[in-house]
């Protein structure tokens, strides 16, 4: 109960952010170059038509007018027209979004699979070979650009191996997408038990997960080192030796829970990282996310499209960051949600 | 008892691989130990004490190697011994304590778990019946409640509990020998004496060998049968404890003898054993008080700090939130009369004092008494929540502690701070560290004058002056001492606050910067307001003793008188507890408390 308090307050602190957020952007979007009405009216317009549409899209009143508009359609849900697409803002983030989450909890996933092993190992040995190879992971991971990696991935696997699907998209053109309950379509087709569609995702996502697992899993592994290097020469760890205490144990229960608040903080920064990062994924695998919708977006001044994707994405971090608290306070008893 | 010792070290040597090469450890170091014996491994840091200790569990780390001899326990050779094999030794047959308990123990794990986890590995028991065990072993080093402090974390005990927790962890599966680093060092006396009684009685009851590491011979005194003393990695004498002490052999041991500090030595006592000619001014008797009619330097009055309770123990004035999700309030920590309104800790409780000029004032009680805060407060780094601190004629309570560095009279105050390494800025030399206060409070004047005076204050406070243009990690111990020293009195301060400024040296090391300080004193009539937890030094410092408790002070008084014979029944607590040794005292009348304790063992 108290927790939930806690977390119910951590929402509320969380208010002024998301109302910052609002305001900002709504500014900015106002202040981008380019006439959203010329735009949406087309080439051919003439000044009057295109006066037309500023007047339909409401351009033509003051700012603090636009703005209480836009506050109250927002209170309803609603987060106006994209210009560029013609679909309601919501529709084209409710289906983009799940798309754009999969592939970037997928590559989060694969890179902390192989980043903590990887971390933990280059920690209990170093200089041995495993330190060296985690090393050279590390540094291949942030110096190589993550399109040229994407780019490298589909030559070989594609091009070369012909092992990988095209690289177009989340699905094959000769599947049907599943059922929509998740978004995933991984998920969605387990769920409806198509196992071969399952397949055909799964085939789609490995290139784009796997580039953005290479890039995530520089940081991931590079602390998990060094959190895991000073901990293992904490006086802690000592005393679990010197009671005669198996070295899995020591790693398990003693050393590796204590590293972990570093290896969090890292993970969350490198969720957020991928969130707005795996554009240029998305870009090189045709993949029908966010990223790449926030972007056209922005180059035809949708403003409409870019303000729901800003909300978007600030509703996502807010999450995220209290998920981060709750771990900690869960890992380590000496945090409270209070600080 | 066996003529079959329980652990044999035989010439052993240890090297170590560092960046410069090889550095030779332990220089065949030889010992033994019987079953049920209390043995004192002593020595200054670098000794090699604890890594002869440690060598025994094979926890030396990777960059360790015995170069010769060997360690033999039981019937087992423990330098050519297997992991696996040593691994089924620790915890079982030979058990560790450390220094510095809270960290010692995994900080994000139930303290009563870890004992289940030592228990699993090495005992037979159940699993349903670990839970009990460990209870059991809690109730045995008599914490309180054991049932709830099982779950309780680390953090949230007390350093002496964390102490408690280790050793009953150490004994839960009742070894056969104990190796004890450091175990009480940076806890309060009397926690010191409560964990060495403990641990010693236990030892006697289970018949448990004991190996103590310790560099306060007090300690080694009162609770070991036989002495080890090293020096460089070398074991240069060993015996009884009585003829040890009644005798010393060894040069090394009998300046170590005579650099501790007693209840009756004299600093001429303490720096005749360092080699080190005492400085001229010293002859002056320690009495040499100024005249009462001199108006005092500092005049604290009725000085009060409070800090707010956490919330979640505050007992009033609750917000609206607090209110609306019905936090049930909580009755403040302490019950004594007159307390502050509820929902605040008062850390200084009314306290007021007087310090005359040339005067050396003791501050003296245990962690958390609030002699740190005071002493902060009167430095003008932390603001009193009421009360008054007249400084040379002025309220300098008044001034904000935020602003205070700005003021003309910052320079009249000056502290020299616990650790010597920790308050010395690692990217400035020692030149640069000594020249900052001179820089901000002072008018430096060109760079030779300002180099010449620096080298003055180098001169003044024995460093010599080609040390300057290093950095603190280039420094020892007691070099690092001086610099803060030299800081502290760059800018001809009227008062120098100490805290605790030896605490982490060593005896021999201490006792030279205790009669540096001494004669600084002397010769540029400086007053001193001395926070410490060491009574003997206190007493070899200062002509008055304030006692804090609790946020008070409860006897205040002359240093000799009250040490001697205290009145307050705190003090004399206080007291009883400094572990303490008679060198040339009959070894056949022990002090009544290791009398007791010989007969409570046995």
């Amino acid at each position: 109960m108290a927790r939930l308090i806690m977390i119910l307050r951590r929402f509320g602190q969380a208010l002024p952010t998301l109302v910052g957020i609002i305001v900002v952007t709504f500014l900015l979007t106002r202040a981008l170059p380019g006439d959203p009405a010329a735009y949406f009216a087309g080439a051919a317009a003439d000044a009057e038509s295109i006066e037309e549409v500023r007047v339909m899209l409401g351009l033509d009143r003051s700012l603090p007018e636009q703005f209480w508009i836009y506050l109250g359609d927002l209170a309803q849900g609603d987060l106006g027209m994209s210009i560029s697409t013609g679909q309601p803002v919501l529709t084209e983030i409710l289906t983009r979004l799940p798309a754009s989450l999969e592939l970037t909890l997928t590559g989060l996933l694969i890179a902390v699979v192989i980043a903590l092993p990887l971390g933990i190992l280059a920690a209990t040995r170093p200089g041995s070979w495993v330190d060296h190879l985690c090393r050279l992971i590390v540094t291949a991971g942030v110096s190589l650009p993550i399109f040229f990696t994407g780019l490298f991935l589909v030559y070989i696997f594609y091009y070369l191996a012909g092992w990988a699907p095209s690289p177009l998209g989340r699905l094959d053109i000769f599947f049907l997408p599943p059922p929509h309950v998740t978004g995933f379509y991984t998920i969605d087709a387990l769920l409806a038990g198509d196992v071969e569609t399952f397949q055909a995702a799964l085939a789609q996502l490995a290139l784009p997960a796997l580039t953005l697992a290479i890039f995530a899993l520089a940081p991931l592994a590079r602390m998990t080192r060094a959190s895991m290097l000073q901990v293992l020469s904490s006086d802690f760890v000592r005393t679990a030796r010197a009671n005669g205490l198996p070295p899995g144990q020591v790693l398990s229960t003693y050393a590796f829970p204590n590293a972990l608040l570093p290896i969090l903080t890292t993970l969350g920064m490198v969720f957020s990282f991928l969130l707005g990062a795996n554009v240029l994924v998305e870009k090189v695998f045709a993949w029908p996310g966010i990223g790449s919708f926030a972007i056209e977006a922005l180059i035809v001044s949708d403003y409409a499209a870019v303000q729901g994707f800003v909300l978007a994405m600030a509703l996502l971090f807010v999450g995220l960051n209290l998920a981060i608290d709750i771990a900690y306070t869960v890992i380590d008893p000496r945090v409270s949600l209070d600080a | 008892m066996t003529s079959v010792p329980l652990l044999t070290i035989d010439e052993l040597s240890v090297a170590f691989k560092t960046r410069k090469g090889t550095v030779q450890a332990l220089h065949g170091v030889s010992f033994t130990l019987e079953k049920g014996e209390i043995i004192g491994l002593v020595g200054e840091s670098g000794s090699g004490k604890s890594v002869t200790a440690y060598n025994v569990l094979g926890l030396l780390g990777p960059a360790a190697r015995v170069t010769g001899g060997r360690i033999g326990f039981g019937g087992m050779t423990m330098t050519t011994a297997r992991e696996s094999a040593l691994r089924e030794i620790r915890g079982r047959e030979i058990s560790m304590i450390f220094q510095n308990p809270r960290g010692a123990l995994n900080p994000i794990r139930p303290v009563g778990r870890q004992i289940e986890d030592v228990l699993r590995e090495h005992s037979d028991l159940p699993r349903h019946k670990l839970k009990g065990a460990a209870i059991d072993m809690l109730h045995q080093v008599r914490i309180n409640e054991p049932e709830r402090r099982y779950a309780a974390y680390p953090f949230e005990l007390s350093g002496g509990m964390c102490q408690r927790v280790m050793i009953a962890m150490a004994l839960a599966c009742e070894p056969a020998l104990l190796i004890a680093d450091e175990p009480t060092t940076g806890l309060d006396v009397t926690t010191q004496k409560a964990i060495m009684d403990l641990l010693v009685e236990l030892a006697r009851a289970r018949h448990m060998a004991t190996l103590l590491i310790t560099h306060d011979l007090g300690i080694a005194a009162q609770y070991c049968d036989r002495i080890m003393v090293m020096e460089k990695g070398r074991l240069v004498e060993g015996g009884a404890t009585a003829d040890l002490f009644r005798a010393p052999r060894h040069p090394y041991t009998r300046k170590l003898i005579a650099a501790t500090p007693r209840p009756d030595s004299t600093l001429a006592d303490l720096i005749a054993s360092t080699g080190t000619p005492a400085r001229p001014a010293a002859e002056a008797p320690a009495t040499a008080v100024a005249p009462n009619a001199v108006e005092p330097l500092l005049e604290v009055t009725d000085l009060v700090k409070e800090y707010p309770l956490a919330e979640k123990t505050k007992a009033s004035g609750l917000g609206p939130l607090q209110r609306w999700f019905g936090r049930t309030p909580q009755t403040a920590g302490k019950d004594e009369p007159g307390q502050p309104p509820a929902g605040v800790f008062r850390a200084v409780d009314g306290v007021s004092f007087t310090v005359m000029p040339g005067e050396s004032v003791g501050l003296v009680g245990e962690s958390g008494c609030g002699k740190s805060t005071t002493s902060s407060m009167v430095a003008r780094l932390l603001d009193p929540t009421s009360g008054a601190i007249r400084f040379d004629g002025q309220d300098i309570a008044a001034v904000p502690a935020g602003r205070f560095a700005r003021s003309p009279l910052r320079a009249g105050i000056q502290m020299v701070f616990q650790d010597p390494t920790d308050s010395l800025n690692p990217r400035h030399t020692a030149f640069a560290a000594i020249a900052e206060p001179i820089r901000r409070l002072a008018t430096p004047g060109d760079g030779p004058a300002l180099t010449r005076r620096i080298e003055a204050l180098a001169d003044r406070v024995g460093l010599p002056r080609e040390l300057l243009s290093r950095f603190p990690h280039q420094l020892s111990g007691g070099q690092k001492a001086r610099v803060g020293i030299a800081r502290a009195i760059a800018v001809d301060p009227k008062l120098l606050i100490l805290d605790e400024p030896t605490s982490a040296l060593d005896v021999s090391v201490q006792a030279v910067v205790l009669e540096l300080l001494d004669g600084l004193r002397r010769e540029l009539g400086m007053s001193y307001l001395f926070v410490s937890h060491d009574l003997n030094v206190v007493r070899l410092l200062c002509h008055r003793v304030l006692v804090m408790h609790r946020g008070r002070i409860v006897e205040s008084g002359p240093a000799e008188r009250l040490l001697t014979s205290p009145d307050h029944p705190y003090t004399k607590a206080l007291i009883d507890a400094v572990p303490h040794f008679v060198p040339d005292g009959d070894p056949a009348a022990p002090t009544p408390e290791a009398a007791a304790l010989k007969l409570a063992g046995e």
